[in-house]
């Protein structure tokens, strides 16, 4: 292993592992207020979720969802913007592929269906990561406030949509799609019986594939890193910065918004109002604990959706809250460690220089 | 409806919007990001039922909550200022652990996932004004003008979030004046969750609801101006009121009525309301 | 007799490699105003800071009024009188000009913040001193030279008598710069002492009594200004350097080379500029219509003290600044207005004067670094060609010998003299016709300066034209062929490489010889 690549991964994976051992430290302080032994609540925890068929294919599901929005959320941040949108660009995703969905004509050929459906996502997404991107290129708004604003807007609006005009009676959803719908693993995998995993995983390993190859292997994803790590000297070269954060946040809206099918094309089967349930900001921790990597996101989404399935075992212990505090605690901490573990290793190696 | 009661129920709609904005307002002009409202006031709705209940007394309550929201905005102060953390992922890492904590407190005391029992609040009258945090929330917008416009302490917060080598160069010391700023933002934020937690006599699971965020949206609205953003608290009021009253009556869904403000801060944030320009040295740590 | 106000013997002092003062000294008398000149590099700033308190000397003495002071801090310096007037200004923009003036110091009465006698306190103090400023005026509603005063005024709002301002004419207009002659020359005669930090020559041989003379971080003059001449003080500040310790100097050659240059057969204007004029955020012009051609084959070299508009000249060439008026035309291609990738498809190469925040993406590689701008160019299919990068990354590393010679690692690891080689080796490796240099071995070492020269000549030699911009009047003399000299946004002189010397050009680089209308 080369040296420079040595010390790139040590300062990428460094803050994060630091992180995780503050939560776990401050997990067994609260497990333990409660009177219950941490390792017994820990085991349990993994047990739920990994030790079972059911929990672990749940595990998968969630890790859909979290893949999706944080991958969302990764891509603006390496062009050195803050989307804190993923929220309601997930369900604009899922809004966008419920409409395609029911408008589709029943008997549609799922390989017809099901990228239609996909489009009718990013639509969503592109329409509601597009606004922030453009109003920071043209205005310079700020796109944390906005995203954040636009959030409470598309919800409401979506909300109004669904509970006025669209949905089915006595319900807080839209019909069931005709068309575009994707099996579960079940139909593949007898023993995940019962849960809402399904094929959108699949989509969502490849979506994180081709994040990879976009930020890392394209002159694209090179403008969009040179555009987030110095902006100077990508102006300098002749990268049009404005134009790189409106494709940033574009992207990102997307990708966040396909994280909506995962409930709508391969759950449900329809739109529901509330589905959201605060994955979107959840990804924001997966963004960061994945240091902004295709491929750690991934990990870091597993990681949260284990945490969030393994809560369901042990709530007879602990409240099952407490993986919410945790996750908090996991967010915190990792903010506060990247500065500084990356001014202690750049010290500390000035000082093997010298 | 009847015009005194229109106004009645806005200023007590606006009692919690105030109190945080004015609070995020002191964090913000000293150049501290605050998206924790939210949490701050999370916190102080529950500490203020804890201390209400426990004791049975109001004001025990009051100080409680205000103990509450101080907390966290240490929390924030300390990641942001001492661990230079990024102030936008503090914020939203603040608000989880509130949200977190305050149900798994609630859980482990009142063994409820929803609300915890009745406690005793202010006898607040028909009116509401008998509340005295009815009082304190409509005083903090000119109390937080004075403090920053009337004070030498003021004087020195301005200038940590405008120019903080300019205050560095004349001897102040900007991370004590940010740290008192963002305890500040949580005493005041803090109140305007014990009002909410008095005046309906308990605690319920997330019952800001998202007033956080109006809360900051009004700050950023008013200019970063007190008394721009207390009036923006008032509008914002007024539109909640207006869509209460409205409800079933012809004319605009009330999920529109409740998007007023978020709209109204995209449409300030682009310029088509002149720019807002926040305080310069917002977000920045200082090295 | 009264004690000196000011007197340093002996300061040494190095920040890493960079040795910025070597026993300098400075003995300043009671009530004269005292310049303290030099060029960029004297040491100048270092000394004032020392003795401002902002930073330690390495060994030597400081005496404020007879007392030993070394290494005290800011705030005993501000306690005992001692007042600095930044070149940067350190004011609150929101607040009001007596806000300002008090920050720290706030008039109190009770909790409150007695804003009326601050006022009061303020306009007292402008009243008796002449800098006629409004006292409750908005800092960012000012114009340069009164934000200036209002810093002054701070400064002696805490009671300071010896006063140290650090370029003050740097932002100033011509009828500024009287006005605040008239405040100085007010101040001296009131008790106080005032030490101007300057490179200008018009200005010192207006304004000041007694000069000091630094060069390459030493003092080597001292003087009273009725007994000097321009020449003399530009002699001293500029002249021939013999000194091993600065890095650098010694390879460059003086005016003797040029005469060995093959002369230029001067081919077709690469690069016209004509009446270009820029302005700053506050609308002053900054490049004051300025016209030039360098021809294929061709070096023009612009020396001059920096802040006179050479950085915003590049950039506006390079296409990062925004032109007010005139025009930029490559090879009869007007770019006036074309975008920085247009121009450089153009054939412009821009080697930047601040080579971490334009010129290089510290966390990329080396190979990332040498695509920069060309990622699209490296690609095939929609993906980079990693392969081609690597290889380029090589040929260019072997080329430019760029040490560590790895491509991977990253640039930040790289040492000074390194990281502008591989900036030098990307603007100069692909193809251009015209380069601009800004301080092109800027912070880099002696075998570094060497081979960057080399590649500039072999570029001149195979007929680019260049812009060369640098605070090193050696390296300016030792690779032009024209010579201009910039002074406050405008060209002071041009002149033929073979007469231009130190001691032709120093006077124009110091306004010597140019007296701006009033």
């Amino acid at each position: 292993m080369s040296e420079s690549f040595r010390l790139r991964a040590e300062e990428a994976l460094l803050p994060s592992i630091v992180a995780l051992l503050i939560a776990l430290i401050l997990g067994d302080v609260l497990i333990l207020m409660f009177g219950e032994s941490p390792a017994h609540v820990y085991g349990r925890m993994i047990e739920g979720a990994w030790g079972n068929p059911y929990g672990f294919a749940q595990v998968l599901y969630k890790t859909t969802t979290l893949t999706f929005a944080g991958l969302g959320i990764a891509l603006a941040l390496r062009a050195g913007l803050f989307n804190i949108g993923a929220e309601g660009q997930l369900a604009a995703g899922a809004f966008g592929a419920a409409i395609v969905g029911i408008t589709l004509p029943a008997g549609t050929p799922g390989l017809v269906a099901v990228p239609l459906c996909l489009l009718g996502a990013a639509a969503g997404g592109l329409l509601t990561g597009g606004l922030p991107g453009v109003l920071k290129a043209k205005f310079g708004a700020h796109e944390v406030i906005v995203t954040i604003m636009l959030n409470f807007v598309v919800l409401a609006l979506l909300n109004w949509l669904v509970v006025e005009h669209l949905r089915t009676a006595d319900t807080l959803h839209t019909p069931e799609i005709n068309a575009g719908a994707v099996p579960r693993l079940s139909e593949f995998i007898p023993a995940f019986h019962g849960s809402a995993a399904n094929v959108t995983f699949f989509f969502a390993i490849a979506a994180a594939i081709w994040c990879w190859w976009y930020l890392f292997r394209t002159p694209g994803g090179y403008a969009v890193r040179a555009t987030g790590l110095q902006p100077d000297a990508a102006e300098y070269s002749g990268i049009r910065v404005g134009r790189v954060w409106i494709k940033a946040m574009a992207l990102g809206g997307i990708l966040a918004a396909l994280g909506g099918t995962n409930f709508v094309l391969g759950y449900k089967h329809y739109y529901e109002d509330g589905f959201t349930g605060g994955s979107g900001f959840l990804a924001i921790a997966v963004a960061i604990v994945g240091r902004n990597h295709p491929f750690g996101v991934v990990l870091a989404a597993f990681f949260f959706a284990t945490l969030s399935q393994g809560g369901l075992a042990i709530h007879a212990l602990v409240p099952k809250q407490m993986v919410e505090v945790l996750q908090g605690i996991v967010i915190l901490a990792m903010a506060a460690s990247v500065p500084e573990v990356q001014r202690a290793l750049r010290s500390a190696r000035k000082v093997v220089a010298a | 409806m009847n015009p005194f009661d229109f106004i009645t129920q806005t200023l007590r709609i606006a009692v919690p919007y105030l109190f945080a904005a004015s609070g995020g307002l002191v964090a913000e002009r000293a150049g501290i990001v605050s998206l924790t409202l939210e949490g701050f006031m999370l916190s102080g709705a529950f500490s203020a039922t804890l201390g209400s209940y426990y004791s049975g007394s109001p004001v025990i309550g009051v100080l409680a909550g205000a103990a509450g929201g101080l907390l966290f905005g240490l929390v924030h102060g300390i990641a942001t200022v001492r661990f230079r953390a990024d102030q936008v992922v503090s914020g939203i890492a603040v608000n989880l652990l509130v949200i977190g904590l305050t149900q798994v407190v609630l859980m482990l005391l009142f063994d409820s996932s929803s609300n915890s029992p009745r406690v005793e609040g202010f006898q607040a009258g028909l009116s509401g004004f008998g509340d005295p945090l009815v009082w304190m929330g409509l005083a903090s917008v000119p109390v937080v003008a004075f403090l920053l416009y009337r004070t030498p302490f003021g004087l020195r917060i301005q200038a940590a979030g405008e120019h903080p080598e300019a205050a560095a160069s004349v001897g102040i010391n900007v991370r004590f004046v940010r740290y008192v700023a963002v305890a500040i933002s949580g005493v005041l934020a803090g109140l305007g969750g014990v009002y909410l937690a008095l005046d309906q006599h308990q605690f319920t699971n997330n019952m800001t609801a998202g007033r956080g965020f109006i809360a900051i949206a009004a700050v950023i609205f008013g200019r970063w101006n007190p008394w721009l953003a207390g009036g923006a608290c008032l509008l914002f009021a007024t539109a909640e009121t207006l869509q209460i009253q409205l409800q079933g009556v012809g004319g605009i869904p009330s999920q529109f009525i409740g998007m007023i403000p978020y709209v109204l801060t995209i449409v300030a944030l682009a310029g088509l309301m002149g720019r807002a320009v926040a305080p310069a040295a917002l977000g920045r740590a200082e090295d | 007799m009264s004690a000196h106000p000011i007197r340093m013997a002996g300061i040494d002092k190095s920040f890493g490699p960079v040795r910025a003062n070597r026993a300098a000294s400075l003995d300043v008398a009671p009530g004269e105003i005292h310049a303290l000149v030099g060029e960029n590099g004297a040491g100048k700033s270092t000394l004032m800071k020392i003795l401002g308190g902002l930073v330690e000397p390495d060994a030597g003495t400081v005496e404020v009024n007879g007392r030993d002071v070394t290494g005290w801090s800011t705030s005993d310096a501000i306690a005992n009188g001692v007042g600095v007037v930044h070149q940067h200004f350190m004011l609150v923009p929101t607040l009001t000009v007596a806000e300002n003036v008090v920050l720290g110091n706030e008039p109190r009465r009770g909790m409150l913040f007695d804003r009326t006698r601050a006022l009061a306190d303020v306009n007292a103090l402008i009243q008796r001193t002449g800098l006629v400023v409004p006292a409750d005026r908005r800092v960012s509603e000012l114009s340069v030279g009164e934000a200036q005063r209002v810093e002054i005024l701070k400064t002696l709002y805490r009671g300071a008598k010896i006063l140290i301002l650090d370029e003050p004419t740097a932002v100033l207009s011509p009828p500024d710069v009287r006005e605040l002659w008239t405040v100085l020359r007010k101040l001296r005669d009131d008790g106080g002492t005032i030490v101007l930090i300057t490179h200008r020559l018009d200005e010192v041989i207006d304004i000041s009594d007694t000069i000091t003379v630094m060069r390459a971080g030493a003092t080597v003059g001292r003087m009273k200004t009725s007994e000097t001449t321009p020449a003399e003080i530009a002699k001293a500040m500029v002249g021939r350097d013999v000194a091993l310790s600065v890095p650098g100097r010694e390879t460059m050659s003086g005016p003797g080379a040029t005469a060995d240059r093959p002369s230029s057969a001067a081919g077709a204007p690469l690069l016209e500029v004509r009446d270009l004029s820029v302005s700053d955020s506050r609308g002053i012009r900054v490049v004051d219509g300025v016209t030039f051609s360098i021809r294929a084959g061709e070096v023009l070299g612009i020396a001059g003290v920096e802040g006179n508009g050479q950085t915003e000249i590049v950039e506006a060439i390079a296409g990062l600044r925004d032109i007010a008026a005139g025009s930029v035309a490559v090879s009869g291609h007007d770019v006036t207005r074309a975008t920085v990738k247009d121009r450089r498809a153009a054939g412009i190469a821009h080697v930047p004067e601040d080579r971490h925040r334009r010129g290089l993406i510290l966390e990329y590689s080396i190979a990332e670094n040498l695509v920069l701008g060309a990622q699209d160019e490296f690609s095939k299919r929609g993906s980079l060609d990693g392969a081609r990068i690597d290889a380029h990354a090589r040929e260019q590393i072997a080329k430019f010998d760029v040490r560590p010679p790895t491509p991977t690692p990253a640039a930040r690891t790289l040492s000074g003299g390194n990281q502008q080689k591989v900036v030098i080796a990307r603007e100069m490796g692909r193809s251009f016709t015209v380069l601009l240099a800004a301080q092109p071995t800027r912070g880099v070492d002696v075998g570094a300066i060497e081979f960057i020269h080399r590649q500039i000549r072999e570029a001149r030699d195979a007929g680019k034209a260049i812009l060369l911009v640098s605070a090193e009047l050696n390296e300016v003399l030792a690779l032009a062929d024209t010579v201009a000299v910039m002074y406050r946004g405008k060209f002071a002189v041009t002149m033929p490489a073979r007469d231009a010397t130190p001691e032709a050009l120093g006077p124009y680089m110091t306004g010597g010889n140019s007296r701006d209308a009033a």
